[in-house]
């Protein structure tokens, strides 16, 4: 896998470079996902003392306010704390999709077809379960 | 009980989750269910789509660490995600047709099947024969084993048995999508045990690739309504601050006493969770 740092391609493209660019993005991902979901989370309980706890006893799906993408967009843009921990949540689900779509430009760079192929076809699924499914 | 103290509650009740889960290498998702359910009486449904979250956020909190020490394998990892995508897809679509209580004992034989394995030996038994599917697909990979005489050293391997690691990921993929956890449990069988990986290759590359099994799910769980905000973020955030503190800690505490505790823990809410959802079917 990653080469020893006495390689004569140390400098190219390679299994931990590309590695440690996906490391670096993932964690940055996380903790900007965190970040948001905080500021979301304080929002709502500064202004949640006066109504009740929502009731998880029970299930009864989110309103389409938190399940579609519009919904959350319009919610942040009105500065509803929900919709705002739901961004959080939105960019944290992005992140390891993103971790995918670096690959395929990090096995282009490494002039690697087959794995190349091999991210597509995950990147392509995890769009379908995001978007279709 | 007013939303703010609900709140800290299940803030510090998943930051211990995600804490013990770090120490203990079994990672803190798959006890979140559990608590949810049995401890808040939270509904399934939101009980694992708290989890999902915060197992993402694990996995890819933690991954950064993981590379820098080498040992996770990227093509291995890319290339068994299409089973545990695939599978995914399968089983968050269960999660909308299967009865909660289903779903519920599927959870509580997992819980006893991870605290069996976390207490399991593991030996490496590792071979180079040059399985041909495996080489043609590049599952191959060297491991740091440290350094001698000043050298770095390191042992080759080659996965075997691919189509049937395949089908062992297929079927993670489906327990994470069906339970909201990253199914580590499993993966981690599938290439120790199936594929014959090296045991450190197995956790690093399976802990990798779990933020991307979980994010097949969440689109589904987001359509359907699973993802509460104001309970999945304590949730969240407390077992990622939790995960991020263990993985820290690590080095100072006894591990092997913390894995039988932590063991019990989990064997004790799978009996409750099997019982409890079979008087729900009686």
């Amino acid at each position: 896998m990653s080469q020893p740092a006495s390689s004569p391609h140390a400098t190219a493209w390679t299994d931990h470079r590309v590695e440690t660019w996906v490391g670096i993005m993932l964690r940055t991902g996380v903790l900007l996902a965190a970040a948001i979901v905080l500021i979301g989370g304080v929002l709502y309980l500064v202004h949640a003392h006066a109504a009740p706890r929502p009731d998880y006893t029970h299930f009864h799906a989110e309103p389409p306010a938190y399940t579609t993408l519009s919904g959350v967009f319009h919610g942040v843009a009105a500065f509803d704390p929900r919709a705002i921990i739901m961004l959080g949540l939105l960019v944290l689900i992005a992140t390891p999709v993103a971790r995918v779509g670096m690959c395929v430009v990090g096995f282009f760079f490494e002039r690697d077809r087959l794995y190349v192929l091999v991210s597509i076809i995950v990147l392509l699924i995890l769009l379908y379960s995001l978007f279709f499914h | 009980m007013d939303p703010l103290l609900f709140s800290l509650i299940l803030l510090v009740s998943a930051l211990a989750a995600g804490l013990l889960g770090a120490l203990s290498g079994l990672g803190g998702g798959v006890v979140i269910v559990p608590l949810l359910t049995i401890v808040f009486h939270v509904d399934i449904h939101y009980a694992i789509g708290a989890s999902l979250v915060s197992v993402i956020a694990t996995s890819s909190g933690a991954a950064a660490a993981y590379v820098r020490e080498g040992f996770s394998n990227i093509r291995v990892g890319m290339f068994l995600e299409i089973a545990t995508t695939l599978g995914a897809l399968v089983g968050a679509w269960l999660t909308t047709r299967v009865p909660t209580h289903a779903i519920g004992l599927v959870f509580g034989a997992v819980l006893l099947y991870s605290a069996y394995t976390s207490l399991r030996q593991h030996h490496d038994v590792l071979t180079r024969n040059p399985d041909a599917l495996a080489v043609r697909l590049r599952l191959k990979g060297s491991l740091p084993t440290g350094t001698r005489d000043g050298q770095a050293t390191h042992i080759d391997y080659v996965a075997q048995h691919v189509p049937a690691g395949f089908g062992l990921m297929t079927a993670a993929g489906v327990l994470s999508g069906l339970l909201g956890i990253g199914s580590g449990a499993v993966k981690v069988i599938a290439m120790d045990q199936a594929m014959r990986l090296p045991f450190k290759v197995s956790t690093t590359t399976s802990n990798f690739m779990i933020g991307v099994t979980a994010a097949a799910s969440a689109g589904l769980y987001l359509r359907s309504g699973y993802l509460a905000p104001a309970l999945a973020m304590p949730v969240m955030l407390g077992v990622l601050a939790g995960s991020l503190i263990g993985s820290r800690l690590l080095v100072r505490v006894h591990v092997r006493t913390l894995k039988i505790v932590f063991a019990f823990i989990i064997v004790a809410l799978g009996v409750e969770m099997i019982a409890s959802n079979l008087k729900g079917f009686l």
